[in-house]
């Protein structure tokens, strides 16, 4: 590493009053709070104050003329801000999860595995494994099938194809929570004079048969019901992956095979579905990420119904109703594992690929 | 596809406005009830539509119930959007010219964030925040926003970056541009549109979310997500006014999208990791 250095006296002097001024900003801030509009806006100052004297740092690395010292500085922020956040927490909960933590003051008291193995012997939390298995798996299954269905018929160009695009795609950008009250509505069980929601649609047109429970249904089916918000909002989203798998394909390599005398089903089945086997497996991991996690859409479908509980909601109730945070903590890393075990290896082979290129 | 027979077009065309109409039925819903005088909103009839004319009284009604919600959602959202866009851009530039020995892993580390389920941070993350006095209130949620979407922005911008020639910038290092001499005059110029898909991304994202707000704010400070769902599960509240409040919290991501989807879809699409 060569360390030239070049000095640059006005910025000398700049870095200098730069980082005196950020030191004694948080200085000052941590003595006195600075209160604005009536409320503690002390963290943030330290927080400008802390980035006021890293300008000055960064001035002080410039002069060094090194361009790896600077990159790696100017990522320093980030790259402390993940590392605590995402690193230094998840090993925190970890330790939470090997104590025996409840109630409001900490106690950090070990107690090896114990919480793990309360948990699987909690009925509450084997029903929470339960549904989000269901869930996954129906989850999973909908938005590739009704993904791949879509995005089959938008690549037969026809007429209009960017306004079905965009309407299959857009309840993406409705949050869970809008989701889950609307079709909370829509799926309304109640029966006789208060029938409401599709079930009176169904009623008008005397398809009395298809009147259901929805998601108040007996468990364990109740719980399928809930996948149908989910995949009203991610199934577009699927067909935006296989469209772009699909369009990625040559329009030669298709019309060879029709002069070979492929039939249109056969080109799909011997040429575009073999092709799309990447793709699927990018949906599949982010699907399947996703509900592994599955929190906010069922926190208001199911009120907290205790019937569709899924770890993402018993974390939440647990914690901060019942302030078992040892308890609470070991769920949450469970859910870290599930996901990990999922996302892991995708990473690995997508930073594997990338150094190839 | 010039063989294709007339009726084969007339059945894809059959399937897909039926799908369509299914796709839409939740959205015609709440237009349909928030359209309706109060004096005509019964169960019994939540599929008619409205007569003698469209009242918008229930919108009122609606926007009311939310309002202070809507507003604390809005002075979250635009700092933590315009923020992240910044951090994401210098990240990505780092990240994709600049690789020294390890930015790959050191990518791949910053990039598993983006997966984690938040409960396996949630415990820390709270003790945290009320031991630097950032609990309970807006600022400590944008903050907490930023930190979380590192990872998205970081990598939506690395591969915009990463598409652009590399020739440019030795062009510009010939003219004697620095490091950040090349990111000021070369690589920001033609960031636009990165900077449009992780702004309106982070602004999709922090308008919907819910677990941050409702574990990290005061009741005062509710965004509109976790206002709604106290609504919803509220009895005091109509039917009729939740479906147009519902209405009003998903409005400004439903804007977005009409308005701006062909940016939202590439946010999207970088979530898959592929380009």
């Amino acid at each position: 590493m060569s360390l030239k250095f070049k000095l640059n006296i006005p910025h000398l002097i700049l870095s200098v009053i730069l980082m005196a001024v950020g030191i004694s900003a948080i200085f000052a801030l941590s003595k006195i709070d600075l209160i604005l509009f009536e409320k503690n806006f002390t963290s943030i100052g330290i927080l400008l104050a802390a980035l006021i004297f890293y300008s000055g740092i960064i001035l002080i690395v410039m002069m060094f003329e090194n361009e790896t010292l600077l990159s790696i500085s100017l990522l320093f922020p980030s790259v402390v801000a993940v590392a605590i956040f995402v690193y230094g927490f998840i090993g925190w909960s970890i330790r939470v999860s090997l104590s025996k933590w409840k109630g409001l003051t900490p106690d950090f008291t070990w107690v090896g595995l114990a919480q793990y193995q309360e948990l699987f012997k909690d009925p509450r939390f084997l029903i929470d494994v339960r549904n989000t298995v269901m869930f996954t798996v129906l989850f999973i299954a909908g938005c590739l099938i009704i993904g791949l269905t879509l995005a089959i018929l938008l690549d037969q160009k026809l007429k209009g194809e960017s306004i079905f695009r965009s309407i299959f795609l857009f309840p993406m950008s409705i949050s869970f929570i809008a989701s889950g009250v609307v079709w909370g509505w829509l799926m309304n069980p109640a029966t006789g004079s208060r029938t409401a929601g599709i079930n009176l649609i169904f009623k008008s047109l005397g398809l009395n048969s298809l009147i259901s429970l929805w998601h108040s249904t007996p468990q364990p089916w109740g719980m399928a019901f809930t996948v149908i918000p989910a995949v009203w909002m991610l199934s577009g989203y699927t067909m935006a992956l296989y469209l772009g798998g699909m369009r990625a394909i040559s329009d030669d390599l298709r019309e060879a095979a029709r002069v070979d005398g492929a039939s249109e089903f056969e080109i799909y089945r011997y040429i575009v579905f073999p092709m799309l086997q990447p793709v699927t497996l990018s949906a599949v991991i982010i699907l399947g990420h996703m509900s592994l996690k599955i929190f906010d859409l069922i926190v208001a479908l199911g009120n907290k119904d205790i019937r569709l509980d899924v770890p993402g909601i018993y974390m939440w109730v647990t914690t901060f109703d019942g302030t078992n945070y040892a308890q609470g903590a070991a769920i949450g890393v469970l859910m870290l594992i599930s996901v990990a075990i999922l996302v892991i290896p995708y990473l690995v082979q997508n930073i594997r690929t990338e150094t190839e290129l | 596809m010039t063989h294709r027979k007339p009726v084969v077009s007339v059945l894809y065309y059959t399937f897909l406005i039926a799908l369509m109409l299914v796709y839409l039925l939740p959205i015609y819903l709440l237009l349909l009830t928030g359209f309706k005088p109060f004096d005509q909103v019964d169960l019994k009839t939540m599929w008619n539509l409205p007569v003698g004319g469209l009242y918008i009284d229930n919108f009122i009604a609606g926007y009311k119930q939310l309002a202070p919600n809507i507003d604390n959602s809005l002075k979250m959202v635009i700092p933590e959007a315009l923020l992240s866009a910044l951090l994401g851009s210098i990240n990505g530039y780092l990240l994709a010219k600049w690789k020294f020995k390890g930015s790959n892993l050191l990518f791949s580390l910053i990039l598993f964030g983006m997966f984690i389920p938040y409960q396996s941070i949630l415990i820390p993350l709270v003790k945290f925040m009320q031991s630097i006095n950032l609990y309970g209130d807006l600022p400590g949620l944008v903050m907490v926003h930023i930190i979380y979407g590192i990872p998205i922005t970081t990598l939506i911008f690395r591969n915009y970056y990463a598409g652009i020639s590399s020739e440019i910038l030795e062009a510009g290092r010939i003219d004697g541009a620095s490091l950040l001499g090349l990111y000021r005059y070369i690589m920001f110029p033609l960031s636009a549109p990165s900077f449009a898909v992780v702004i309106i991304w982070q602004f999709t994202q922090a308008w919907n979310e819910f677990l941050f707000a409702v574990v990290l704010t005061n009741q005062s400070n509710w965004p509109v997500t976790v206002a709604l769902n106290n609504l919803a599960g509220s009895q005091l509240v109509q039917w009729n006014v939740l479906m147009a409040a519902t209405f009003m919290a998903a409005l400004p991501t439903m804007l977005v999208y009409i308005f701006l989807g062909r940016f939202f879809l590439r946010g999207l699409m970088a979530g898959a990791l592929k380009e």
